[in-house]
């Protein structure tokens, strides 16, 4: 008897583990939409191999449009994560910068001109130069954050007003479309591969930062000024340079989520390009239970939050919901999920798995 | 239930987790009483008061309060409140923003209607029981002692049958102690029955009419005042005879040869921007020395100016003969200086963090950013310390913030050890924890010296000092007032340097 009750007293303690562990709820919800798809239509999940207009092999289907879709948001995440929980506040200039950042790669490699044929400079020039100007960018954020301690959501929104502005400045109000081909394999496919390239750039993100993560202190750094600033000075931490590198990290996040969109388009329209996508990065990092007020993170749930986002919307699509309508369907199930990570109803739900789960153990022992 | 009863536990049961917090606790409270709740930290007592206040839903047991039928049933902080029941805790857990008056009356539905009556209100009460501030004052510009004292209003002018007071005075100074008692009197006289938690046993046997005993989560007795001498009363707590008290004074006496010894670290002149006067400060290899003066006399802020803690803004450091710049306290760390700070939650701990990574942290930031330890050396650390220090937590995967406070101070103190400092600065690492682990406490501070560490040591209490330290820098009003060592050491000569003149 005594061996069952431990055996009994396990069983509960992985089940309540289960339910309070972070990527619990961001990973329930995908399984969530998977079955609601899977019931109401199983062709949802079909997977073509067709050709492209060039004649090159791609797949098609639902599940690679959301993987492919949700890439740019994936990489946001992880920054935003970042600046969440150093600074407790969120960077809701990430839309803006990314118009800013993909302008400076058009101006890069159209010059002045609004159409191309030849580029103007290598790729990977006009990348790394969008890489300095978001990162810098980033930098101005985290000065105002960390060095003049004004809350994030004010000190980004100077961005989040400015920066379609400056991204109009950079082309001179202009549109330039870059005809290049080699250009237009970032965003969409490159000749042979039959996934989507953003796929590839977004699965890249996640391997340098878990990298990042495994073999420097920046998770603890980050988590400690994130929990308690004040004591993590006194234990030799430097709290504002820490905020200030999270919202550089973001920066850098947003070039390569701008490189993406640009070269999915060939251009960009700045006043319209990655709008809202702020707060979709937010959301994401809200879903995948990070506490918004900072303190302990959850990369890997954000960035599962990101594709549940990105699920949800195919799927609203696939029920022919209206684009307009969307938001408002979005904002239901994110109402649910939202709650259902709240700390005080997961452990509410947990106190239910203590309740349920010695019924089940004993019937078990039976 | 007896007449005078106004509150009976029975039989209390509360489980965590891995822990028994409480196995069949019995506590009655008395109308007109102060009862002290004792034991050492994780005896239970924290978890008893929460209990009774429905902070902590009960695993088992009975509650009875006078006024209620049958078993109270108590589920929320409300449901306490309703019956009765008001608690100030520790840390104070009003709003430091909001004025005296609408702290008073916050949350207390239909309770005033109009901002005029709410400050005559609280006007009356505040007059009544004699503290000293308005009621359009904000809270957080009053003094911690009178925002204790704000706290106790707000609840005994709920009308409460029991009043729980849990740690009030170990953030007060004595006067304001004094102040502190007369209204427990006060209340007690008016029929209060008074729950009082306390790690000063001076104040126990101050105020105090009966005490209730606890150890790991049991209950060891009730006892009448009277019949339990202090001696019989730690040795109750710590559940052993106390021999160890004795073992440390002895000791002592032959601290004293290290005095003039070549300067491990040396200040000159030294000042900060939290403003205290210049002054120099030397100590030695293996030297225990201390800061003494009264509270907000300036003691913290020097070890703070040494540490790099604030802005320092003049004077020199020389360490070994050499001299060093310390900016900030990686600098200090650098240097082999650990401080382990006063204010435990402010500055000490990193609440949601696990045990493990609060043990590493500061030796990690040492390392550096790019050379992480890996899992399991951080857990060979984490696990050697906490064996070492006997530090009592479910796991080294649990957050800090869980512990009881004298185990949280015992994870910082093994932060620092854990760097093997040349120079360890404990600011009151006693503050708030049992007289157990203070003992502990002390004789590591020795032991250490013994192995070389330089220790200053800042501790409220005086005769904690006397038993440590070899020689004491006395502080009045943010300047250095004095320096005693050897046969001045005494309570005496310590008190007149602390008052000053020809006291």
């Amino acid at each position: 008897m005594p061996q069952t009750a431990r055996r009994k007293n396990k069983f509960v303690q992985g089940l309540t583990g289960l339910a309070k562990k972070q990527l619990f709820i961001p990973f329930v919800a995908l399984m969530l939409l998977v079955i609601i798809n899977f019931i109401a239509d199983p062709s949802f999940f079909s997977i073509t191999l067709g050709t492209n207009s060039a004649g090159n092999p791609v797949l098609s289907g639902n599940l690679i449009t959301i993987l492919n879709n949700a890439s740019e948001l994936a990489i946001l995440a992880i920054g935003m994560t970042l600046v969440t929980a150093a600074s407790g506040g969120q960077d809701i200039s990430v839309g803006a910068t990314i118009a800013i950042s993909g302008s400076v790669v058009l101006r890069v490699l159209c010059g002045t001109n609004t159409q191309v044929s030849t580029l103007q400079a290598p790729i990977i020039v006009a990348f790394l130069i969008s890489c300095v100007v978001s990162m810098f960018f980033g930098a101005f954020n985290g000065v105002l954050v960390a060095k003049f301690k004004i809350q994030p959501m004010v000190a980004t929104l100077i961005l989040f007003t400015a920066g379609r502005s400056i991204a109009a400045w950079i082309n001179n109000n202009r549109l330039p479309i870059v005809s290049d081909a080699t250009f237009g394999y970032f965003g969409n496919f490159i000749p042979g591969c039959p996934i989507p390239t953003p796929v590839f750039i977004a699965a890249a993100c996640m391997i340098v930062i878990a990298l990042v993560l495994k073999f420097t202190n920046l998770g603890l750094y980050v988590q400690s000024v994130g929990i308690n600033a004040q004591s993590s000075r006194l234990n030799g931490i430097n709290p504002a340079f820490i905020k200030f590198l999270t919202y550089v990290i973001l920066g850098l996040c947003v070039a390569v989520a701008a490189f993406i969109k640009v070269s999915r388009n060939a251009t960009i329209n700045y006043s319209v390009v990655a709008k809202d996508i702020e707060m979709d990065a937010i959301l994401a990092v809200a879903l995948g239970g990070n506490a918004l007020s900072g303190g302990k993170f959850s990369i890997s749930s954000s960035v599962i939050g990101a594709y549940v986002i990105q699920f949800l919307t195919t799927t609203l699509y696939s029920f022919r919901v209206q684009s307009d309508a969307l938001s408002a369907y979005k904002a239901v199930v994110v109402i649910i999920l939202v709650v259902l990570s709240a700390p005080i109803v997961r452990e509410k739900l947990s106190e239910l798995w203590k309740k349920l789960a010695p019924k089940k153990a004993v019937k078990e022992a039976n | 239930m007896q007449n005078d009863v106004v509150l009976e536990m029975r039989g209390i049961c509360k489980y965590f987790p891995g822990v028994r917090a409480l196995e069949n606790v019995d506590f009655t409270l008395r109308e007109g009483e102060i009862h002290a709740l004792m034991g050492e930290n994780g005896a239970g007592k924290s978890t008893l008061i929460k209990v009774l206040t429905g902070v902590y839903p009960k695993d088992g047991g009975e509650i009875s309060i006078k006024g209620v039928e049958g078993n109270a049933v108590i589920k929320s902080p409300q449901d306490a409140q309703r019956a009765g029941i008001s608690t100030v805790y520790q840390e104070i857990s009003l709003c430091p923003n909001l004025t005296v008056a609408e702290n008073m009356y916050i949350g207390r539905t239909g309770a005033v209607a109009s901002w005029r009556k709410m400050n005559s209100g609280a006007k009356r009460l505040l007059d009544t029981l004699g503290i000293p501030t308005s009621p359009s004052q904000q809270l957080g510009s009053c003094s911690i002692a009178v925002q204790q004292m704000v706290a106790i209003a707000r609840a005994v002018d709920m009308d409460c049958k029991v009043l729980i007071l849990d740690e009030p005075t170990s953030s007060l100074d004595e006067q304001e102690v004094a102040k502190l008692f007369k209204l427990m009197l006060d209340l007690k006289n008016k029929g209060v029955g008074i729950v009082f938690v306390t790690h000063f046993l001076e104040q126990v046997y101050e105020v105090c009419d009966r005490i209730t005993v606890l150890r790991d989560g049991k209950l060891v007795g009730e006892y009448v005042i009277e019949d339990l001498p202090r001696v019989q009363l730690v040795s109750k707590m710590l559940g052993k005879e106390l021999g160890d008290l004795d073992s440390i004074e002895k000791k002592t006496a032959k601290e004293d040869i290290h005095s003039e010894g070549e300067a491990v670290l040396k200040a000159e002149g030294l000042c900060s921007a939290a403003g205290i006067a210049p002054f120099d400060f030397h100590i030695g290899q293996g030297e225990v020395n201390g800061f003494t003066g009264l509270l907000g006399s300036g003691r913290s802020e020097c070890v703070r100016a040494i540490f790099g803690a604030d802005h320092v803004t003049g004077g020199t450091i020389t360490m070994n003969g050499k001299k060093v710049r310390i900016a900030k306290p990686l600098d200090a760390m650098k240097k082999g200086i650990g401080y382990l700070p006063e204010d435990r939650k402010q500055d000490g701990i990193i609440g949601d963090l696990s045990v493990r990574e609060n043990i590493i942290l500061a030796l990690q930031v040492m390392k550096g950013f790019f050379r992480p330890f890996s899992r399991a050396q951080a857990e060979e650390f984490a696990d050697e310390y906490i064996r070492l220090l006997d530090i009592k937590t479910a796991s080294a995967d649990t957050p800090i913030k869980s512990l009881s406070g004298g185990n949280q101070q015992k994870v910082i103190l093994a932060r620092w050890l854990l760097t093997h400092p040349k120079y360890l600065i404990l600011d009151e690492p006693t503050r708030g924890i049992d007289i157990g682990t203070k003992v502990e406490i002390q004789k590591l501070v020795l032991k250490l010296a013994g192995e070389g560490t330089s220790v200053t040591f800042i501790s409220s209490e005086l005769d904690e000092m006397l038993r440590t330290c070899s020689r004491l820098i006395v502080m009045r009003d943010r300047r250095v007032v004095g320096e005693l060592k050897g046969e001045e050491l005494t309570q005496d000569k310590i008190m007149t340097t602390i008052a000053g003149g020809d006291m």
